[in-house]
């Protein structure tokens, strides 16, 4: 089974047992009991935004957190930005601890390597859009010239051409919201966070964004860490997917992984309703080698909505090739249609 | 029983009617037999505590010491007041060269553009026809004293609250502390009582009047700039955290632009309580509109003096509209790409080009400088005329309701409030805080109660409760009903709008010069006058009360079959109740600042000793008796919110 591990590349972003506690006094319980039971918290008068949170996020990759509503999705982002001080743990941008850097410096990292995109906008409405999207180099002191040819350089980039001098309240949710990761993108940032990005918008126009965002990343290849709490939305975007419960991640791991082999029933209840085609690859449901006559192969790492068309039209069961062009399986077209229709073909 | 179950933690309720009877008992004992206890009766004169004169004592110290700066102060605040007098009023002198001030012509334009700028076609015509109004009644002069004023005050006021605001915003000790408790004196004590220090640090002359001005004006700016920046929208505050903004970077080019509209709201109320300000103060050496009408009612030029109050209202119109729209302005329309200034401000532009024309050739024709004597207007024999008609005609009838006010209502509660023992009064008020929200609000009660029997003024204290509790009794009993029906018809609402908005918009010195034309000096003036003032807040109050009440309830009361007035006596009105009750508190406000306006019009009260003692500059007895009135508003303030806290919760309703 391939899994895309952080540690096969170099990582960017890195926690360790990270915490948030909200209360007051959250501190002082926090250092005399290092690994507290929500009970416990309770007893005190405090509550986990995020609970023992570790995780690696590598260079280039797409990392999804996800979660129902006041699972810790949020909070957990402004702790890894630090807009938020977690109550505990470490946070390591580059191998450099983000929660170590004195204000000056945080203020140089969040100026030139983070960007980021907020659930609401959070445009400036007094400013057009060339002077919003300008915005975080205004603050920089970049001279004007410079500032608006690369503004209008990332309004083009986002489609939005043209409507440079309009105000925030004269575009659309959609239109805002480009302006927005326009706006995030100017300052050309390593690593990209996105809380919610797109859950203020209809469902039409964010299947657009997803598109238009999928299209930037191949053009920019950012370190992003993305917060949803649609699922679909995840498993089209996502390299990895963290699911989050009560401030914990309870598992981690590729869509496939968590459509194929859901941690508990909490995950499992986010993944039922997901198609499955779309998600599970040939790899996971081949069966043995067989000698077949067909012409068709298909490869290991495509999706099974990608090829069923393909392999049904073959008739019997289609040869399947790992990433070095070798033979390590076949796949019969009843497996892909049980695929399709949501039965579990490895049963 | 109800109440046990509902606060499972309260004790058995504490028999509190016995505590109020054997107040009463006291008060009737001490009524029958005076004798026993004298001190109680009368507040004896060797016990009073000499606040005023350790007042006095420290303002002379203060003065010996600040003088020399206060006045250099003052000094470069006049230089920016003058110019804008030679601007508006008066023109410059330099060498001999007289320069114009602007023309009336150009001013009402560019009061035009600016009204066409913020609220399209009605607003310019109004404001042109406001102006114009104040040029052709012969009111130029006066007015743009006013104006000069208004203008200078302004920036003071708007800077002074932002400074405030974003302090307490900042810091909440601050603001808990200091901030608060400090506006919460400026509002309550009369800025009269501030004006005799202020007078003797800053000089004589409009300064310190625009101090004073500022002072009472800039109030609602920190709270205005303190919620607004409380309601910046958390994603903003982050967005700005996570570009690398620097503090200072964070609050002014996000954060204070953000709040923008919010902060325009608290500008424009900064303008209409400087307009009242500049008024009243401009009867103690500045000059302007409100001297125009002081003047002539002290010399009976009914006239002269409607016709002053009235350029007073329409300057008042005029600002109110116009500051309002600008507050309200949202949508902006993008500027043609690489314009220049004039192409960005074509408002802007266009007025100062006409302004600078007309006064251009106001130089060749005096009458578009100065409209001439004889082209202007006056309406004064006309007024006097009414008014004699009223006084010859209905005179008596006018002269019999006052006399049955004052000889069936007035007095009674009159005698019946300076008959209570001041350790009674104190005591009760005390006793209802405690009843009400607990032993700290029954200090604050009781402390605050005993200052005024503590200095010495308590017979013009109780004057003080009177006056305002008959004015808020009749303002309450007029504006309820009236807010009521406005609620239930959306026609009524409109008309009361424009109605309670103009009484809102109004100084407050204004409602004296009828009253006065027509019930002569005295208690029933002033009640008139205030209930005038205030009724505004007792229907604005109702009327938005019974609106919030959920329609459900109002749906499933009509389902059951109740009558539309069972529906609004047993439905609306006692779910409105504690917003009615804030309205009320709001009335009680408005009641006790106009106090010290109407001691021009001879109360005997606390507003009088006010004044008095800024006639005889005596500092430390206007603070204390200033001081005294706020005292009274606060404790005023504090049992009605607390009682209308009481009730929201027992009908579980949401908390404001
Ligand atoms: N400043 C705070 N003080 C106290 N509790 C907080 C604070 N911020 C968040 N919380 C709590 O922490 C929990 C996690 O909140 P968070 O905003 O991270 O959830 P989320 O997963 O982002 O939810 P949503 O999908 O609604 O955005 C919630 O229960 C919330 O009530
Ligand atoms: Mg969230």
């Amino acid at each position: 089974m391939g899994r895309i591990m952080a540690n096969d590349d170099r990582v960017k972003l890195a926690c360790r047992g990270v915490w948030k506690v909200f209360g007051r006094g959250a501190e002082e319980y926090m250092a005399n009991d290092p690994t507290p039971t929500p009970d416990g918290l309770r007893a005190a008068g405090l509550m986990a935004g995020v609970r023992d949170v570790s995780l690696d996020i590598g260079e280039g990759e797409i990392f999804i957190v996800m979660g129902l509503s006041g699972s810790g999705k949020s909070t957990l982002l402004r702790c890894l930005s630090r807009l938020i001080e977690p109550t505990a743990g470490q946070v390591f941008l580059d191998g450099i601890d983000l929660l170590r850097a004195g204000e000056a410096d945080l203020i140089e990292i969040r100026r030139h390597k983070m960007g980021m995109v907020f659930q609401h906008f959070a445009l400036l409405p007094h400013l057009s859009v060339l002077d919003n999207v300008a915005f975080p180099l205004t603050i920089q002191g970049v001279p004007r010239p410079e500032r608006e040819a690369r503004a209008r350089e990332v309004i083009e980039l986002v489609g939005l051409g043209g409507r440079e001098t309009a105000f925030p309240n004269q575009l659309s949710g959609g239109q805002q919201q480009r302006v927005g990761i326009a706006r995030s993108l100017a300052v050309k940032p390593e690593l990209w966070f996105l809380d919610e990005p797109f859950s203020a918008l209809d469902p039409l126009i964010r299947g657009e964004m997803q598109a238009e965002l999928l299209r930037l990343q191949s053009v920019l290849k950012k370190t992003m860490i993305f917060v949803t709490h649609d699922f679909d939305e995840a498993i089209r975007l996502a390299d990895r997917i963290a699911i989050m419960k009560d401030g914990e991640v309870i598992q981690l791991g590729t869509p496939e992984q968590l459509v194929l082999e859901p941690a508990d029933d909490y995950v499992a209840a986010f993944t039922r309703n997901v198609q499955r085609a779309k998600v599970v690859t040939a790899r996971s449901v081949m069966g043995p080698i067989r000698n077949t006559s067909v012409h068709q192969i298909v490869r290991a790492s495509d999706k099974i909505a990608d090829i069923a068309p393909a392999v049904i039209e073959a008739g019997s069961p289609v040869p399947v090739i790992d990433e070095h062009e070798m033979v390590i399986g076949s796949l019969a077209p009843q497996v892909v249609i049980d695929t399709l229709i949501g039965k579990d073909a490895r049963a | 029983m109800t109440d046990l179950a509902l606060h499972p933690r309260a004790l058995p309720r504490f028999p509190f009617w016995l505590l109020w009877a054997a107040l009463a008992a006291i008060c009737i004992t001490l009524w029958l037999e005076p004798g026993i206890a004298a001190w109680a009766v009368k507040y004896p004169r060797a016990m009073i505590v000499p606040i005023a004169q350790w007042i006095g004592a420290a303002m002379k110290w203060l003065i010996a010491h600040f003088q020399g700066f206060t006045r250099g102060i003052a000094a470069a605040i006049d230089i920016p007041l003058q110019v804008a007098f030679a601007v508006l009023a008066k023109g410059f002198t330099i060498g001999g060269v007289t320069i114009p001030r602007l023309a009336w012509v150009g001013v009402a334009g560019a009061a035009a553009i600016a009204g066409h700028a913020f609220g399209g076609m009605r607003l310019a015509v109004l404001s042109g026809f406001c102006f114009l109004y104040i040029a052709l009644f012969g009111q130029w002069d006066s007015a743009m004293l006013t104006l000069a004023l208004v203008i200078i005050c302004v920036p003071f006021g708007v800077a002074l609250g932002l400074l405030f605001g974003i302090l307490a915003y900042r810091s909440k000790k601050l603001d808990d502390w200091f901030i608060r408790p400090s506006l919460d004196l400026a509002q309550t004590i009369p800025a009269f009582a501030y004006l005799v220090p202020i007078l003797l640090l800053f000089g004589s002359g409009p300064v310190p009047a625009l101090i004073a001005t500022a002072i009472f004006a800039s109030p609602p700016m920190v709270r205005a700039t303190k919620l607004a920046l409380e309601q910046v929208p958390e994603d903003i505050q982050s967005f700005a955290d996570m570009t690398g903004c620097t503090r200072r970077q964070k609050l002014w080019r996000v954060m204070l632009p953000t709040a923008r509209p919010m902060l325009m709201v608290g500008v424009n109320q900064v303008i209409m309580m400087t307009l009242n300000m500049v008024i009243i103060a401009s009867m103690i050496g500045a000059g302007g509109l409100g001297y125009d009408v002081l003047m002539a009612l002290r010399a009976l030029k009914i006239g002269a003096g409607l016709e002053a109050g009235l350029a007073i209202v329409v300057l008042a119109v005029a600002l109110a509209r116009i500051s309002a729209a600008a507050a309200a302005r949202r949508v902006r329309h993008a500027p043609p790409a690489g314009a220049k200034f004039a192409g960005r401000h074509p408002h802007f532009t266009i007025a100062v080009a006409w302004l600078a024309l007309t006064t251009l050739l106001s130089l060749g024709v005096p009458g578009l400088g100065t409209l001439p004597k004889d082209m202007t207007l006056t309406t004064g024999p006309f007024w006097a005329n009414i008014v004699e008609w009223i006084n010859i005609h209905a005179f008596d009838t006018i002269d019999a309701a006052r006399t049955w006010l004052l000889l069936s209502i007035l007095n009674p509660l009159k005698n019946f409030l300076g008959g209570i023992p001041w350790p009674v009064f104190v005591a009760a008020g005390a006793l209802l805080g405690y009843q009400l929200a607990g032993w700290r609000l029954a200090l604050l009660a009781g402390l605050m109660l005993l200052f005024p029997a503590v200095t010495g003024l308590w017979d013009k204290t109780m004057l003080t409760v009177y006056l305002c509790t008959i004015s808020a009794f009749f303002s309450c009993l007029i504006g309820i009903p009236l807010g009521a029906w406005a609620a239930n018809s959306s026609r009524v609402d409109r008309i009361m709008t424009v109605i309670v908005d103009t009484l809102q918009t109004l100084p407050s010195f204004v409602y004296l010069i009828p009253v006065v034309m027509l019930f002569r000096i005295g208690d029933v003036s002033a009640m008139i006058a205030i209930v005038f003032f205030a009724v505004a807040f007792a229907i604005r109050y109702t009327t938005a009360g019974i609106r919030q009440v959920p329609p459900d309830l109002i749906e499933a009361a009509r389902a059951m079959g109740c009558t539309p007035r069972q529906i609004q006596w047993r439905v609306q009105l006692p779910l409105a109740l504690p917003a009615v009750m804030l309205g009320i508190n709001q009335t009680v406000l408005m009641a006790l600042s106009m106090l010290v306006i109407t001691a021009l019009v001879g109360t005997k009260d606390l507003g009088q000793a006010v004044y008095a003692a800024l006639t005889k500059a005596d500092g430390g007895g206007g603070l204390v008796a200033g001081l005294s009135i706020a005292f009274l508003a606060i404790v005023a303030d504090r049992l009605i919110v607390a009682g209308a806290r009481r009730l929201r919760r027992r009908m579980g309703l949401p908390e404001t």
